[in-house]
């Protein structure tokens, strides 16, 4: 079980040596360009203030998502459901474009979460009466709201005196989370990924929905066998999921946006399955594999400023984080094994 | 502007251009998925490829080798998955993201000198043909042979997999691997080279969008072709000339597209974007409600870990 908790860690690990072969081989000093990567964005309060912004819509996701891959329901569509999150979230948001009101933050989180929600429940909805496939449908989906999003900013709520750009309005202040701190883009989104962490942990581990959430990811049989209705709970945890997505995409268009544009989340929704799996699940692993995946971004952005290469590097170290955890993964089935093994010939 | 034949000729044979890549990478992904291993990282192979292609082919100034080398790289990433999932026994869905977002990630840092630079012109077959005939000229002729290839491969895809014994042994692996292995068959090699095989197309698929259809390199240029061809053959239900249809309509779409914009068609494009992925999802859907229909093609196993034990 330690184990279990530990290989992340190796994982990590792998993943920066990794990073500095690959760097080696572009022909920088690897060193320095890890320092970069990993030490210069978190080096001052700022730094710190965007670690804690991007880790927030990784850690909201991911929480939902364990949900979802504790009970084998492999939605992986929460890129789609973040989308159309914000797209419900921000359509409230543009009602009251010209007012000001307490009311108005809370309306937008809400719609935003019951969009998300909504959007999750159209695979689960599949899965449960149709049969299909939960994996591919959610993923269908992703492109199909950001193409409705595409559409919508484009044409219909495009800004009438935007000059034709592809963006909404400005939200209005009422409509725009709480900065933390004056001068830093952290805000009181924040919150919402915490409480969530808290919530899915007492879910999770205090009641009966997570255990019978548990039961059935370990045996199906064995949930069907003690009478768990396997339907009710495939809707349940996808709409969970989709909540949070949503959340974490009004997050965003209330937070650092401040509007609705095409590229509302640079695949966040992907990205947050590398940090539920990173997390193990696990409500308070998620915290911290949140931070290390959010740190992945930020690095990107920091070496694409000092050291010219593309953003995108950022995606290597997360696919070489994924990659490095399922294969540890292989140590813990092995010790299985060895230790079945033992158990075995202790009986003979 | 005029709807005349000649015109229809030429749409079709750009139809048929833009459908390549998605016929390449489904035709690929089938036979991996029919040997019951689902890999989510086409787009991750494909980039990969287009990277390759075209930095060999700035490198070497061959295209035969640019060619060659993106089929290699598609075969070189894709064993990162077969050893991930068939070695180690790694869940096929997360392995697969994890390649997609390292292909695209590791194609933008290689690709970073190679941004900007012309591509060179392929050469295309029977140029002299597709001026002379007026309607069937453009559909039949004048294009690169990885284009010709690409329309016969469903065809040969078809053929392995219905006549050949391989294609039987394919089969069976991906149906039922405990069943297939208990005959002797060497499950996890079987499906090691249905993932290779899969990564060779991907990388050609990739290839074709750097080397041909748009010759130059942009950063994340397969622009979610992967996915789309990873819906394919779904929508295909797994046989391999229902890929060919299907990867027709999705490439037609694309085309109509850019012609509705250039004549301002009321239908917003996005919508028409979205078709093959709605599409997708209704297949899914009356595929999956009929148990029938479902068991005839796909592969029972898809998606499942199998180890032999010792």
């Amino acid at each position: 079980m330690a184990l279990y908790f530990f290989t992340p860690f190796i994982a990590i690990i792998l993943t920066i040596l990794g990073g500095g072969i690959i760097f080696y081989i572009l022909g920088f000093n690897p060193i320095e360009a890890l320092k970069f990567y990993f030490l210069t964005p978190i080096s001052n309060l700022y730094g710190l203030s965007e670690l804690l912004l991007k880790a927030t819509p990784l850690c909201l996701i991911a929480i939902g998502l364990s949900f979802c891959f504790k009970s084998n329901n492999w939605n992986i569509g929460a890129e789609g459901q973040l989308t159309f999150g914000a797209i419900v979230g921000g359509g409230v948001a543009l009602l009251f474009y010209n007012q000001e009101g307490f009311y108005i933050l809370p309306l937008i989180i809400i719609a935003g979460a019951i969009g998300g929600m909504i959007f999750a429940l159209i695979p689960a909805i599949l899965k449960t009466y149709f049969n299909t496939n939960e994996i591919l449908v959610s993923l269908m989906l992703v492109y199909v709201s950001k193409l409705l999003l595409d559409y919508l900013v484009v044409g219909p709520w495009s800004n009438p005196e935007g000059f034709n750009f592809p963006e909404t309005r400005q939200f209005s202040d009422s409509s725009r989370m709480p900065l933390l701190f004056e001068g830093l883009r952290i805000h009181a989104g924040i919150f919402l990924a915490l409480a969530a962490v808290m919530l899915s942990w007492f879910v999770l581990y205090k009641t009966y929905l997570g255990f019978k959430i548990k039961v059935s990811g370990l045996s199906l049989k064995t949930a069907k066998y003690a009478g768990f209705k396997g339907k009710t709970m495939i809707l349940v945890v996808f709409m969970i999921s989709g909540a949070c997505a949503g959340l974490a995409g009004v997050g965003e268009i209330t937070g650092p946006i401040g509007q609705l544009h095409r590229m509302i989340s640079p695949d966040y929704g992907f990205t947050a399955i590398i940090v539920a799996f990173l997390g193990r699940l696990n409500p308070f692993g998620i915290i911290f594999a949140s931070l290390v995946v959010a740190l992945t971004y930020l690095g990107a952005e920091t070496a694409q400023i000092f050291l010219q290469i593309p953003k995108y590097t950022g995606q290597v170290f997360q696919g070489m984080i994924l990659f490095f955890l399922l294969a540890s993964d292989y140590l813990l089935f092995f010790k299985v094994k060895i230790l079945s093994l033992k158990k075995n010939e202790l009986r003979h | 502007m005029s709807l005349d034949i000649s015109f229809i000729g030429i749409l079709i044979g750009s139809i048929m251009a833009s459908s390549v890549p998605l016929i390449l990478a489904a035709s690929g992904e089938l036979i991996t998925e029919r040997s019951g291993v689902l890999n989510l990282g086409v787009e991750g192979m494909m980039i990969i490829g287009a990277i390759s292609g075209f930095a060999l082919m700035v490198i070497t100034d061959n295209l035969f080798i640019a060619v060659v080398g993106s089929m290699l790289s598609g075969v070189i990433i894709s064993i990162i998955f077969g050893f991930l999932t068939q070695s180690l026994l790694t869940n096929h869905v997360a392995t697969g993201l994890a390649l997609t977002i390292f292909g695209i990630g590791l194609s933008a840092m290689l690709g970073k000198n190679f941004v900007g630079i012309p591509g060179k012109e392929f050469p295309i077959l029977f140029s002299s043909l597709k001026e002379s005939i007026p309607f069937f000229g453009p559909i039949l002729f004048g294009h690169s042979i990885v284009l010709y290839f690409a329309f016969a491969l469903p065809f040969l895809t078809n053929f392995f997999l219905k006549k050949t014994k391989l294609g039987l042994v394919v089969r069976a692996v991906g149906d039922s691997p405990v069943s297939a292995s208990n005959q002797g068959i060497n499950v996890i090699l079987v499906r090691y080279c249905c993932i290779l095989y899969g990564g060779a197309m991907c990388g050609l698929a990739g290839a074709y969008l750097s080397l041909i259809y748009t010759p130059q390199w942009i950063e994340n240029m397969t622009a979610g072709r992967g996915w789309i061809a990873l819906a394919l053959v779904v929508f295909a239900t797994w046989s391999p000339i229902k890929v060919l249809i299907g990867a027709l309509i999705f490439g037609g779409i694309t085309i109509l597209q850019l012609h509705m914009q250039a004549i301002g068609f009321r239908i917003p494009v996005q919508f028409l974007s979205a078709l093959p992925y709605l599409m997708t999802i209704i297949v899914l859907v009356v595929i999956s409600r009929d148990s029938r229909k479902i068991k005839l093609n796909t592969p029972t196993s898809l998606g499942r870990i199998f180890y032999k034990e010792k």
